[in-house]
């Protein structure tokens, strides 16, 4: 049954949706992936948060699934589209890793929490419930999510692998 | 990303020729420290999207040591320096005539070994950039990470992220053929940086 599941892919700062098999992102560290699912159409959605704010946007054209209070509005979106309704979507996340602790002043490097704290804000908003999450620390994550139950698996380095 | 657009071959040129400077002082650091030749390839100086970027190293979920230093000074900077974890072993173990290391995990020690050895390069690479272009730069304390190169990389690409989807960066292969050695230095200066850098050379800025 696995070796015919496609997998879809997310770069950084990208996003996308899936009606079967999964949906994957690889080495996020201080970003975050977001996913959303509609049990009971069972599709998904993930985004890969890079920067927790599109105020601090300096460029032309915004890549909206960037920003936390762009993607996730966007991946909502996205989903409604396929099919999925708002209002059975439950969200999970896993990143906002903080990779080098470090002693600068540098408010841009506390990236990873201020990730978080801004994508649990735009779910609030949304009224979307965050089920499960697996965020903060020291180290990478690649995770993928299947569309036939919405797990969550995720993998690290260091920690290994587990499902949420 | 507007900052880029015209980035002519001469410029390319210069930041190739900083990458040249910085990295051949660190590999002669690093061959005195060995006491063998060692190797380093072209730097290659490129404007690549995030995805694209931890490809150089085998991809975003290969796992690599790597050592981080914010360039703190005149021109603010990430420095990684990153290995396979192959390589690190036989660099410890050449460098600290260990025969039997653990297979699976660094002990303290090594850890430590590979962060002053990161340090020791990373200073000779900064110094020399700072004697050729007549500005501060100064590492911080090393930073030593075993992870997956995507998330490594993400923490200098934060700075890009606000303007636009591509970082530009210096990129430097070292290597010692005869024992296979090989790691790679990151230089990704902050974008506000580079006009400071083209400046301190005296390159014109249209």
């Amino acid at each position: 049954m696995i070796e015919e599941m496609n997998v879809v892919k997310v770069g950084m700062a990208d996003l996308n949706i899936c009606i079967s098999g999964s949906i994957r992102t690889t080495g996020l560290g201080s970003c975050v992936g977001v996913t959303l699912y509609d049990p009971l159409t069972k599709i998904g959605g993930l985004a890969h948060v890079m920067l927790p704010s599109s105020e601090i946007a300096r460029e032309g054209s915004m890549n909206l699934a960037k920003y936390a209070d762009t993607a996730i509005p966007e991946l909502v979106a996205r989903l409604t589209e396929a099919g999925a309704s708002l209002s059975r979507m439950h969200a999970k996340m896993a990143g906002g890793a903080q990779m080098f602790a470090f002693s600068s002043q540098h408010e841009s490097m506390r990236i990873g929490p201020r990730n978080i704290e801004s994508c649990r804000e735009m779910l609030q908003k949304l009224n979307i419930p965050l089920y499960a999450e697996d965020t903060g620390g020291n180290y990478g994550r690649t995770i993928e999510m299947f569309c036939s139950d919405g797990r969550l698996n995720i993998r690290s380095v260091q920690k290994g692998t587990k499902d949420i | 990303m507007a900052l880029f657009d015209n980035l002519g071959e001469f410029k390319l040129d210069v930041l190739r020729e900083i990458g040249n400077i910085g990295a051949g002082h660190a590999a002669t650091a690093l061959s005195r420290l060995l006491d063998r030749p060692v190797d380093m390839d072209i730097p290659k100086v490129k404007l690549l999207p995030f995805e694209e970027i931890a490809e150089e190293v085998g991809g975003a979920e290969q796992v690599v040591i790597a050592i981080y230093f914010r360039v703190e000074g005149d021109a603010p900077s990430h420095l990684f320096f990153m290995f396979e974890l192959e390589p690190a072993r036989r660099l410890l173990s050449e460098l600290l005539q260990v025969k039997d290391l653990d297979e699976d995990n660094f002990s303290e020690m090594d850890i430590s070994a590979l962060s002053e050895i990161g340090n020791i390069l990373a200073g000779s690479y900064l110094s020399s950039l700072a004697d050729f272009t007549q500005l501060a730069m100064s590492p911080t304390v090393p930073q030593l990470a075993i992870d997956m190169a995507g998330a490594v990389l993400n923490y200098g690409l934060i700075q890009y992220g606000e303007m636009g989807d591509c970082a530009l960066f210096i990129d430097t292969k070292f290597l010692q053929d005869v024992r296979d050695i090989q790691g790679t230095f990151f230089l990704i200066p902050d974008p506000d940086s580079f006009a400071k850098i083209f400046a301190a050379l005296g390159v014109p800025i249209e």
